[in-house]
């Protein structure tokens, strides 16, 4: 349409400032609600307790090696990538709704209206939960490492997970931002994301994949998370990547641009009622 | 009517339907800069349609649909640099208070932080909500949400404005409010098209209405023009016996004359001079009334004789969300 055909020099300058006051927006409601934030980092901290305290040394003994204690310690490292994707779903939960809450209070239509650069209205959306996301996931990291993670790699490798995390974040935060347009109600959105969190669990996020039944266990193996959690668990524990890095890393690419597109798409045409 | 160069508003044989549903029907407009242009039509009439299409907000299905010199299809972006739009569903953020609204849209506007922070300060002043401006807008009453609305609006100094609805649900006061806003504006320049489902609205504010009735324009001029449509005001009198009518039609050279009810109606403006004028030429040809009734038309018989039926009443509730 015309929009993507305009005056790009003149665009571009307003594409960045108009971005900046969105993510301001973002971080200003992030700040004034700390206890949305908070909330995003409970639910994986729950069954982070729940799967190390409850099922940790029988799941521990299951992934090889003894029981007990030592099977626990042993699952606390395994679970904990998993855990960490959950954290980055539930944020992009998040997103969904307060896209959709834009969506029924007019303001989006009011933005429409507006001579501003049309991406940055979900560009602020996006970046602001992937901010809000690493939050949460340092949260749960912090408790992580209090019940007995320790990772055994370096800070370099630390740095490669944070940006796996953050590429991931931003994947899966462009495609809720879509399903926040795309739902007619608040409701709708706080529910359709809701598979993003499953991901993990039917994936290496919880138990190895080779325990699953046949189906299963094909899906399981060539669903994105798992890729991204194989390299998490690499750059943190040092498992051997293999090539989960580059799937992984091209998942997320081409999650962003699908979900990029899709949202772009349905926010120049949904009609603000 | 006076036509101007260019016109802030021309539209063409506006067409839109959502389905099957026809919502706009070949709509014609003009509206000259500078102006207050009021669309008036009962509930599902597609005056919100109208202001979506006219905002860039909706496609039109065929149709020429020009804003400030610029297209609506073929260029949107020029037109949203000179339009500002207030719907019937408040368009801000809620978890923000007044003043942080006001700065986002100072901000989207690129004003600048020293103009920014001047203009906000202005808008807080002239819809007097600066006491109000520090809590969040989620607390506001309804006619504290809508002015905050429309002063958000304003930031950018929209030339055209379009007001969906802006008085509905508002008490008597915050809605005179409104309109001494709304002059204030067209004042400084600025075009307002606004609907609404109040015919006292657009006859108080509106230097041209539309009256819009299932997707289509059945009238369009001046209040006064449109009230000239109805045959304007009458004097119907009465009179004793039939001798006394036939003679007072003679006089007065009237066809109108209801022989059952021994009376007839003579078309008066309103005036007083007029009903004085009557009354001589009855008086000089010793001619007595029995009775006397000025009847005056309003936008609501002329929207009544349009249309046959009345504006206010709700034909086909349409959600407003």
């Amino acid at each position: 349409m015309t929009a993507t055909t305009m005056r790009a020099p003149a665009m571009a300058g307003s594409v960045i400032t108009d971005s900046a006051t969105m993510i301001r927006r973002s971080l200003r409601r992030m700040r004034r609600y700390p206890s949305l934030t908070f909330f995003i980092a409970l639910l994986p901290v729950v069954f982070l307790l729940l799967f190390v305290y409850v099922f940790g040394a029988t799941l521990g003994a299951g992934i090889g090696g003894a029981g007990g204690a030592a099977g626990r310690a042993r699952y606390i490292a395994y679970v904990v990538p998993g855990i960490l994707l959950l954290t980055v779903a539930g944020g992009a939960q998040g997103t969904a709704i307060s896209v959709a809450m834009d969506m029924t209070e007019g303001i989006i239509a009011r933005f429409r209206t507006m001579a501003i650069a049309r991406a940055s209205v979900l560009t602020g959306h996006v970046l602001g939960s992937v901010l809000q996301a690493m939050i949460a996931t340092a949260l749960v990291v912090v408790v992580a490492v209090a019940i007995g993670f320790r990772p055994t790699t370096g800070p370099l490798e630390w740095l490669a997970a944070l940006a796996l995390l953050v590429l991931t974040s931003f994947a899966v935060t462009w495609v809720s931002v879509a399903l926040g347009l795309v739902a007619n109600s608040v409701e709708t959105a706080s529910n359709t994301p809701m598979f993003l969190t499953l991901l993990p669990f039917i994936g290496s996020g919880f138990v190895p994949t080779q325990s699953m039944p046949d189906l299963l266990r094909i899906v399981a193996e060539n669903q994105p998370f798992t890729p991204i959690m194989e390299t998490l668990r690499g750059l943190l524990l040092g498992t051997p990547i293999g090539t989960s890095g580059p799937i992984a890393i091209a998942w997320c690419v081409g999650i962003s641009v699908v979900g990029y597109l899709w949202a772009i798409r349905l926010y120049n045409r949904v009609p603000g009622r | 009517m006076t036509v101007q160069a260019s016109p802030a508003i021309k539209v063409g044989g506006l067409r839109k339907a959502f389905g099957k549903t026809v919502v706009l029907d070949g709509i014609d407009l003009d509206v000259p800069a500078g102006s207050i242009f009021a669309l008036l039509g009962p509930n599902g009439a597609g005056k919100t349609t109208t202001i979506h299409i006219l905002s860039t907000l909706l496609l039109p299905d065929a149709g020429e649909v020009t804003v400030g010199g610029a297209d609506v299809v073929r260029d949107p972006e020029a037109v949203r640099h000179s339009i500002g739009l207030t719907g019937q569903v408040s368009a801000l953020d809620k978890q923000f208070t007044g003043e942080e609204n006001l700065q986002l849209m100072a901000d989207l506007c690129h004003l600048g932080r020293t103009e920014g922070r001047r203009r906000v300060r202005e808008l807080l002043d002239l819809f007097e909500i600066g006491e109000i401006a520090g809590r969040p807008a989620m607390t506001y009453s309804g006619g504290e949400r809508r002015r905050l609305d429309l002063a958000m609006t304003l930031v950018g100094r929209p030339r055209i404005l379009f007001l969906d609805e802006p008085t509905t649900g508002l008490d008597p006061r915050s809605r005179r409010v409104m309109w001494q806003i709304v002059r204030g504006l067209v004042a400084d320049g600025v075009t307002v098209f606004l609907t609404t489902q109040y015919l006292e609205e657009a006859d108080q504010l509106a230097n041209r209405i539309a009256m819009l009735d299932h997707g289509r324009i059945v009238a369009q001029g001046s209040p006064a023009e449109l009230k000239r449509l109805v045959s304007g005001g009458r004097i119907r009198l009465e009179f004793g016996d039939e001798a006394a009518l036939d003679r007072a039609a003679s006089v007065l050279r009237v066809d109108d004359v209801d022989r059952e009810a021994l009376a007839l109606s003579v078309p008066n403006d309103g005036g007083t001079r007029a009903l004085r004028a009557v009354l001589d030429r009855l008086d000089a040809a010793s001619i007595e009334a029995a009775g006397l009734s000025v009847e005056t038309a309003d936008l609501d018989d002329v929207f009544l004789a349009l249309t046959g039926h009345d504006a206010h009443e709700a034909t086909e509730k349409v959600a407003t969300r």
